[in-house]
């Protein structure tokens, strides 16, 4: 007799059509231009990116559009060590929240560019996008952030965003 | 401005482990043997349990269990989607097996709906290849075009 059977595959699989949506298809769009568009909230004047096309915190519509720079600084981060599939990097690498300048809200993007120990809170980085003749309306246009030769941000300028 | 949309999958490849009343289940199921769980009661569980459900007392036995049994409730299902176990219309069933006093989720390939009623005697037919799955049974079917 064979040996006994201890465990079982038991998959759990939903197949969903994502539609982007108004806000989210021009932010996509942006990208494919190698821009990082937001949307102003009409009340507090704070910019969303990505933008929902309504503001999260008065529920009103987002309808001005703002281009933000692919510049920003680390609010904070966490060091990845656990491989998993369909990642294009290697362990140990490092995901941030970026407060990308003119933006109120941290922006989750990959960090590469220097050994993952010396990512910090504060550190200035910047877009890494794609070739030109990849750029696409998908987040794959940013292949990443990378530090660049400025101070460090004052930890009062995104105390607020933690 | 059209608006994108794309594809999103989200699937999570689980894998579970059996222990010791569940793993015995489907390991008969592979070696083609239905077995279910007695409880200090004397009920017998199919599909079994580590603990009887009314008094949670742990179960004392695998015991042997019949290949056929009685529906005792069932729906039918009159098109089939992609990952149902049948392609053409059959009936999700409880099938309380013979031996048994519970009733087991499954399906009955009888064809079309008037052929089934709760009362009616199935039998399981066996896949081809058994590798220790629920699919193992491919389906029951009435008992009389067994």
């Amino acid at each position: 007799m064979s040996e006994p059977v201890k465990s079982i595959v038991t998959p759990v699989r939903l197949d969903y059509v994502y539609t982007a949506g108004v806000a989210s298809t021009r932010f996509l769009q942006g990208l494919a231009q190698g821009r990082i568009l937001g949307q102003r909230c009409p009340v507090t004047g704070k910019v969303y990116v990505p933008p929902r096309g309504s503001s999260p915190t008065h529920g009103v519509p987002t309808e001005e559009e703002v281009e933000v720079s692919d510049k920003g600084t680390v609010t904070t981060y966490c060091i990845v060590r656990i491989p998993s599939e369909n990642l294009s990097v290697k362990p140990p690498f490092v995901c941030a929240h970026i407060l990308l300048d003119g933006a109120d809200i941290p922006f989750f993007a990959l960090i590469q560019g220097c050994p993952f120990d010396q990512v910090r809170m504060g550190m200035r980085v910047r877009a890494v996008w794609a070739p030109k003749e990849e750029l696409a309306p998908t987040f794959e246009s940013i292949r990443w952030f990378e530090p660049i030769d400025e101070p460090d941000a004052a930890y009062e300028s995104y105390a607020e965003h933690l | 401005m059209s608006i994108l949309s794309a594809p999103h999958v989200l699937e999570y490849p689980y894998r579970r482990s059996l222990g010791p009343v569940l793993g015995a289940f489907f390991t008969g199921l592979r070696d083609r043997r239905l077995v279910g769980a007695r409880t200090p009661r004397g009920r017998v569980l199919v599909p079994p349990q580590e603990w009887d459900p009314e008094t949670g007392e742990a179960v004392q036995e695998i015991v042997p269990v019949g290949e056929s049994g009685v529906v005792t409730s069932w729906a039918w299902v009159f098109a089939p989607r992609r990952h149902h176990p049948l392609e053409r219309p059959f009936a999700f069933a409880l099938i309380r097996l013979d031996g048994a006093d519970t009733a087991l989720l499954h399906v009955v390939d009888a064809g079309e709906p008037s052929r089934m009623r709760s009362g009616l005697r199935v039998r399981a037919r066996w896949r081809a290849e058994t590798v220790g799955s629920i699919r193992d049974l491919e389906c029951f079917v009435p008992e009389a075009s067994a």
